[in-house]
């Protein structure tokens, strides 16, 4: 029996505008409202909607069989409320099937576990709330921005309630063991641990339209013959990537709308083979070991660690300077002003500083709206210290400048 | 292989860009067993400097022949009556009464060089060397390879271009059977201005003589942060922008010096400018440099600021970079599609260079991280690159012939 759990990454963050440092202290918008709106209509129409469509028309045709699951940030909900309702319909259409499952994490894709225990915890519990309200559904399975992840955030989130947790299968923490079983995190008492397939995710995600890759061009029936393969050799496979695969990371014209639509069927044609949700999965199955993720890894770079965020001085300098602003933000119990530092949280900002794959020309391609890091950088800072003049303003203790 | 090189500045007793690139080109083609004869020219004023260069000529496969003539790079018509005016009457005699003159007077002197020379290929840098390739080219039947450091357009910003200088640029570039080009900025001049097929043209992009680095300390860098511009004060290089920069800065910033360093015409309005925009005392002006003082200006500066109007290359901003100066430089130059590590700016755009200059203050980690990335970065710029594309530009020629 091998089970394939499919999970989507859904997320679009709060992009800035580009804010002059004569501009601090005048508190102009920070956010660049249409570039935002743009990059939510273009992804709504080239992978959300077409997507969604696919994946509801998979479930009815075979008969319940075929099941996915998605995390969205709750910065990426709120946006498709306001640009692309259209969108939050579908997902809600999918979820009345009851062969979907959502995932939780932090309202605003935020590193803030890294930072602050009791705000990680409070953008948890937002999203938490965000996901029973608009899809009536209530998630027993958390998985960390960018698939971040280490014992102490397992058993973390074990404490909060949750049953399970994904993480990035990282060879230098499996050795030889292999992503396609749950195990159990060490440190931790029964939430269990869902490792993503590397290998066979990314054969989709990155290198499905790759011409030059030796599988080029990778049909259904062979993607399903690869997965059976793992039969009586793994229990569940789990495939995790951005759903921006479908239709914006791959094109259309390149059939990757196809190869979605036909992969179910190829899969089930085994029929030890089938379908599972996370929930389903752990449930499913025994842990067959523990594994110890003593650091942080994720699924960002060759590295799996935290460098793609945290790796140079700028962002190691961005990210500190943000949460030292917690005390005084919450302080001033103004929910406009808490937001908006909330929003300056979100990884993706100090993933856009990143300079160590820059020197390649392989700057963070995907919906990066900077020139260069630097450029990131600037930006960002003039825009928190502007914020923390309006803190100090709103909040009751002074902030050292 | 033996190539006839026509130039016209070469260290110590060159002025800019041109001297330092033919010295890095001429090194990085002996390396390769390349046999330059450089033919120069020299005024009787510049006697002494020349059996320096002789004397202190580091490059084995380099000969140098020098032709006695009273034109410098970089001068204009007024500025040669100018200089020759200056001269005692028994010196001026011997040159050209005007710099057109003068330039064909040093073709004829060049042309008796190339009939006594043995050599394969012709390789000319810049307009006034330009016919004196062509008649070499002619006498022996020799290809010839034009090499464009900047054009008329460049000089003049594209205000007040002389009709004949313009007109030998183009007749060597249509004459020539290769042109090469120190960026595509300029490439892209040269097919628009020059109606130069893109098939004719070479670019071949510049690089810097990277010694070993030795950190420096001074006075100033106890007390101030230093901005610096370095080039010759003409509109080409854009001081102006520099000088209502540093104005704006000085609004926001403290303890800020901006150094000015180089002359040309505009040397007085600028000295002038500065004192009644009320920041004289911030702006320093020291005057043209001689090489070691040039990389120690590097080394004192936290910024060097390149606001070219137009700039067919750039090298300062390699130099500054290899110095571990954070650089800021013009979007209209050749150096930005070349370099990563450094900020771009257009150079009209006071606002955001003051922006950016503000920030790379401000922001320590920005400025670190600049420092040392585009030390990183300009140390991968040897001459051994442009100098095996010249090679390879030879063969082309060579064998088409």
């Amino acid at each position: 029996m091998v089970s394939i759990c499919f999970y989507f990454q859904i997320h679009q963050p709060p992009r800035l505008r580009k804010y002059s440092v004569f501009e601090i202290g005048h508190h102009n918008n920070y956010f660049d409202d249409q570039k935002n709106e743009a990059i939510i209509r273009k992804v709504t129409k080239k992978c959300y909607l077409p997507a969604n469509k696919i994946i509801l028309d998979l479930i009815n045709k075979t008969g319940g069989k075929f099941k996915a699951s998605y995390s969205m940030s709750g910065i990426v909900l709120e946006q498709l409320e306001k640009f692309a309702p259209e969108v939050i319909d579908s997902f809600k259409r999918l979820a009345e099937t009851g062969c979907v499952e959502f995932l939780d994490e932090t309202y605003y894709h935020t590193l803030s576990f890294l930072y602050s225990k009791e705000e990680f915890k409070e953008q948890v519990e937002m999203h938490n709330k965000k996901v029973r309200q608009l899809f009536n559904f209530r998630p027993k399975v958390f998985r960390n921005t960018e698939l971040v992840y280490n014992n102490e955030l397992a058993n973390f989130v074990e404490g909060l309630g949750y049953k399970g947790i994904l993480a990035e299968g990282a060879d230098h923490i499996l050795g030889w063991r292999s992503p396609n079983f749950v195990y159990h995190p060490k440190g931790s008492a029964n939430i269990k641990l869902l490792l993503k397939n590397y290998s066979l995710s990314d054969d989709i995600a990155f290198r499905f339209g790759e011409k030059s890759w030796k599988e080029f061009p990778l049909t259904a029936p062979k993607f399903a013959d690869w997965i059976s393969k793992i039969n009586g050799n793994g229990n569940v496979i789990n495939l995790f990537m951005d759903y921006e695969t479908f239709g914006e990371h791959q094109w259309e014209d390149k059939g990757i709308f196809e190869f979605l639509k036909h992969l179910p069927e190829e899969i089930l044609k085994h029929k030890d083979n089938d379908f599972v949700t996370p929930s389903e999965a752990i449930k499913k199955y025994d842990p067959v070991g523990e594994l110890d993720f003593h650091n942080f890894v994720s699924w960002a770079d060759v590295e799996r660690d935290l460098s793609a965020w945290l790796g140079n001085r700028m962002q190691q300098e961005a990210i500190k300077e943000t949460y030292l602003l917690e005390p005084h933000v919450k302080l001033s119990k103004n929910p406009a002003l808490i937001d908006e530092w909330r929003k300056l949280q979100t990884s993706d900002h100090f993933y856009y500083m990143c300079t160590k794959w820059f020197n390649d020309g392989d700057v963070h391609k995907y919906f990066n709206p900077y020139d260069s890091p630097y450029e990131a950088f600037i930006t960002y800072m003039n825009i928190l210290n502007d914020f923390r003049i309006k803190a100090n303003k709103l909040g009751e203790i002074k902030i050292n400048q | 292989m033996k190539v006839l090189m026509f130039g016209w500045e070469f260290p110590p007793m060159s002025s800019g860009g041109l001297g330092t690139a033919c010295y890095g080109l001429t090194k990085g083609l002996s390396r390769k067993g390349i046999e330059v004869t450089l033919v120069l020219p020299y005024s009787s004023e510049s006697d002494a400097d020349f059996l320096k260069i002789i004397a202190a000529n580091d490059i084995p496969k380099l000969r140098i022949r020098k032709v006695r003539s009273a034109i410098k790079p970089y001068m204009t018509s007024e500025g040669y009556s100018q200089s020759i005016s200056r001269l005692p009457s028994q010196l001026s005699k011997i040159y050209g009464s005007t710099l057109l003159d003068e330039v064909y007077r040093y073709t004829l002197a060049a042309e008796t060089i190339a009939e006594e020379e043995d050599f394969d290929v012709i390789h000319c840098h810049d307009w006034m060397t330009f016919e004196a390739g062509i008649r070499a080219k002619k006498k022996k039947s020799k290809p010839l390879v034009l090499h464009v450091h900047a054009t008329e357009l460049d000089r003049t910003g594209g205000h007040q271009v002389n009709q004949h200088v313009y007109d030998l640029e183009r007749k060597g570039m249509h004459k020539a059977d290769k042109v090469i080009a120190v960026s595509n900025f300029t490439k892209n001049k040269i097919m628009t201005h020059y109606s130069v097929p893109e098939e004719k043209i070479k670019v071949v992009h510049n690089a810097v003589d990277f010694s070993h680095y030795d950190d420096e300390r001074f006075e100033i860098n106890n007390t101030d942060r230093v901005v610096l511009f370095l080039g010759r004060l003409t509109l080409q290089k854009g001081p102006d922008y520099f000088l209502y920069a540093a104005k704006k800065v000085l609004e926001k910033e403290k303890d800020v010096k901006f150094i000015i360093a180089g002359s040309g015409d505009m040397e007085r309005f600028i000295i002038e400018k500065a004192a009644e925009m009320g920041i004289a005392s911030k702006v320093l002006f020291a005057g043209f440099l001689n090489p070691e003082d040039v990389e120690r200006a590097y080394k004192m500066a936290d910024i060097y600021v390149m606001p070219s109007v137009s700039e067919p290359f750039g090298l300062t901003a390699l130099e500054a970079m290899k110095n571990r100066t954070a650089a800021i430089v013009s979007k209209q130059s050749g150096v930005s599609e070349v370099v990563k590590h450094c900020l771009k700016v257009d150079f009209w755009d006071v606002n955001e260079l003051s922006n950016k200059i503000i920030a790379v203050l401000k922001y320590q980690a920005l400025q670190d991280t600049l420092k040392e990335n585009a030390y990183l970065e300009a140390g991968k710029f040897t001459w051994d690159i442009p100098a095996q594309k010249c090679v390879e530009v030879y063969d082309e020629v060579i064998n088409k012939i």
